[in-house]
């Protein structure tokens, strides 16, 4: 059988004043039902152009200049705007980063809800509101009938995040796309929102795109992790693969600079340098310039995606047989076993 | 609430109070005085009116006399109009400029919310670029020079219309648009500028990925709230109008207060020139009070806080 989503070599640019900024030069993953796909990579690194890509929702100048983003065998890229509308909320939905500003603060909570309900299931407003009291409900919102008359003033940004989520959910969408979902909140409730959407992952039974910087969360949510630089996929495993075995010194990098509660400022690695203008992206591997790693044949050739298990993907010539064997750095490898073992600890609760 | 209204309510009878008294004192200093036109009279004959109308009395005390007056709602009589109350003067001319007041504020508001709209949506085509032209050219441009070009073109060439005068509707016509052209391009701009910024807000791009279509992102999520801002500007707008209907009045001969104004400053009569500041002063400050508690009732936001105090 096919996959639920399918994403091939997807390239999206932006036409500025300066050029064209290539955002995302060719991204490719899938994705099955009930699977969460975690991205990560530094801030820039094409996240969120990606996720607004698979809706069709880029901002300005942005266009998709290539590849296919197959629902369900459907390529989504060819759709006209018209039948999008018709896709977005229904099959697709998505969460935003700051619950402060992604709702619509002269309209009913309610109504925020159930205008997706009446226009993709063609519910009248009498079972829209039954069903809306029921999302409100299952995200954890007490009191839904009164909530239901409330403008977004009136909520706390943990409990507007949860309205988010009841939005993207109304319509049980086949793919949940949540792009840093909890960055904007503070840590208790961050857990909360986080823990909330692994149940409604158990109970709705969606494919989750989660987009985040948090590794520490990464290993809490995600079955699967893509780590994206400079507009590419650049190691791709499970949560397993790329917290136990990672392959790419981009990855030990992440992983290095991730703090963990019982590690000490001292310890915290930085990747040197800045990552590299999306206008003239450079020859060779992207990241050469920052990695201490880096060969020769960096600088004139852009590695190839190298198989190191069947789930398991890297670009990184260190891969290629011929290469020199180089381990991790000691510090990064303490870093991210103490870093793994604390994110698994919290998996399991 | 009702708590907020009476504090406003206070500090509108306080602003009212000072604008009496420095429109008072300032009056008081305009070069001439009302019997400037009756140079036959002699000069027995000018103290004796001038002690009619208590002009001889030191300034302070005529202060203290009209305050007197104006608490129990007197606002003296006309030395213009033989022994007419100024109430009266007032209540007459009221009429043709609220009507036309009213006429051209609603027009230039609805006129204007739909060109700035169009040229949100059509940001940088050539529809934008003609709807800010007619905007810039709207606020730069006297509304007395629309005023005569309109009765240039639809009075006397197409013959349309009527130059001036009042009675009928049609003639509100011409001076309705010619005020209404600045509120217009005031609308016009303000809504612009809110749509853009709202159409990039994110609650925007929540309610495109739930599937809402581009009519419904427009008319339902974008121009709500890009119009709540509007209310705010409607007051200085209506302000505007009224020094505006001034110089509209006179050119089309309208029996208005704006008008009366005119020809009471230019005789120097006392009375009516502080009725009609007054009645000015306080449809300003009325306007601007019914505004902001407007205001609150259509952004839920304030109406929140207004309903916890
Ligand atoms: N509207 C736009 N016009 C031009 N360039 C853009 C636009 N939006 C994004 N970009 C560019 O696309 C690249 C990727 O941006 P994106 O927002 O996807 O990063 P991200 O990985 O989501 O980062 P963050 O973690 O900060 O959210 C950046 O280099 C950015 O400059
Ligand atoms: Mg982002």
């Amino acid at each position: 059988m096919s996959k639920l989503l399918e994403v091939k070599d997807l390239k999206v640019s932006f036409d500025t004043y300066n050029g064209e900024v290539q955002a995302v030069r060719g991204v490719s993953f899938d994705l099955d039902k009930g699977e969460t796909l975690a991205i990560v990579g530094e801030s820039g690194s094409g996240k969120s152009v990606t996720s607004m890509a698979l809706m069709k929702l880029l901002a300005g100048q942005g266009f998709i200049k290539e590849g296919q983003v197959l629902l369900e065998g459907v390529d989504l890229v060819k759709k006209s705007e018209k039948e999008m509308q018709k896709i977005r909320g229904k099959d697709i939905s998505m969460v935003f980063q700051d619950p402060m500003t992604s709702l619509n603060p002269t309209m009913k909570i309610g109504n925020q809800i159930m205008e997706g309900l009446i226009k993709h299931q063609n519910m009248n407003r009498e079972n829209a509101k039954k069903r809306a009291i029921e999302l409100l409900n299952q995200v954890g919102i007490p009191q839904p009938e009164v909530r239901m008359n409330q403008y977004p003033h009136q909520f706390s940004g943990g409990m507007r995040q949860r309205v988010v989520i009841a939005i993207a959910l109304a319509c049980n969408p086949k793919v949940l796309i949540a792009d840093e979902p909890t960055t904007a909140l503070d840590v208790t409730i961050q857990a909360q929102i986080l823990e909330l959407m692994k149940e409604i992952q158990k109970e709705v039974d969606s494919a989750i795109i989660f987009i985040t910087h948090d590794l520490g969360v990464v290993a809490n949510v995600a079955d699967k992790v893509a780590v994206m630089y400079a507009g590419k996929i650049i190691e791709m495993g499970t949560v397993d693969d790329i917290f136990y075995n990672p392959k790419h010194p981009y990855t030990w990098g992440l992983l290095g600079s991730m703090p963990t509660p019982d590690s000490t400022d001292e310890e915290l690695y930085a990747i040197p340098g800045t990552p590299p203008n999306m206008l003239k992206p450079p020859v060779g591997d992207a990241f050469a310039p920052r990695n201490e790693f880096a060969l020769e044949i960096d600088t004139v050739m852009e590695p190839p995606m190298f198989k190191v298990s069947d789930t398991h993907y890297a670009a990184t010539w260190l891969l290629h047989p011929d290469a020199p064997n180089i381990e991790p750095p000691e510090t990064v490898k303490q870093r991210m076993q103490g870093f793994a073992n604390t994110g698994r600890k919290d998996g399991d609760k | 609430m009702t708590r907020y209204i009476l504090r406003r309510l206070w500090y509108m009878f306080i602003t009212l109070f000072i604008i009496a008294t420095v429109s008072f004192f300032l009056m008081k200093m305009l070069p001439g005085s009302p019997l400037n036109a009756e140079d036959k009279l002699s000069e027995s004959q000018k103290q004796i009116v001038l002690e009619k109308y208590g002009l001889n009395d030191p300034v302070p005390v005529q202060y203290a006399k009209y305050m007197g007056g104006l608490v129990k709602g007197d606002l003296g009589i006309s030395f213009a109009f033989d022994n007419t109350p100024v109430t009266d003067i007032l209540v007459d001319r009221i009429g043709p400029s609220a009507l036309l007041g009213f006429q051209a504020l609603v027009v230039g508001t609805l006129l204007g919310i739909l060109l700035g709209l169009t040229a949100s949506i059509f940001r940088n085509g050539p529809l934008d670029y003609t709807s800010t032209t007619i905007a810039v050219l709207g606020t730069s441009i006297p509304s007395f020079v629309f005023a005569g070009l309109l009765q240039y073109v639809f009075a006397v060439k197409l013959g349309l219309l009527p130059v001036a005068l009042w009675g009928e509707f049609k003639h509100t016509i011409l001076p309705t648009i010619a005020l209404a052209i600045h509120p217009m391009a005031t609308a016009a701009r303000f809504t612009r500028t809110e749509m853009v910024e709202v159409l990039h807000s994110n609650y925007i791009t929540t309610a495109r990925a739930k599937g809402v279509t581009e009519s419904g992102i427009i008319w339902k999520h974008g121009l709500r709230n890009a119009l709540i801002p509007l209310v705010t500007v409607i007051g200085p707008m209506a302000v505007s109008l009224m020094t505006g209907s001034m110089v509209i009045e006179q050119i089309f001969a309208i029996p208005g207060i704006g008008e009366q104004f005119v020809t009471s400053v230019m005789v120097n009569d006392y009375p009516t020139i502080m009725g009609t500041t007054l009645m000015f002063a306080f449809l300003f400050v009325a306007i601007i009070l019914v505004i902001d508690l407007l205001y609150g009732l259509i952004d839920p936001r304030i109406r929140l806080a207004g309903g916890s105090k």
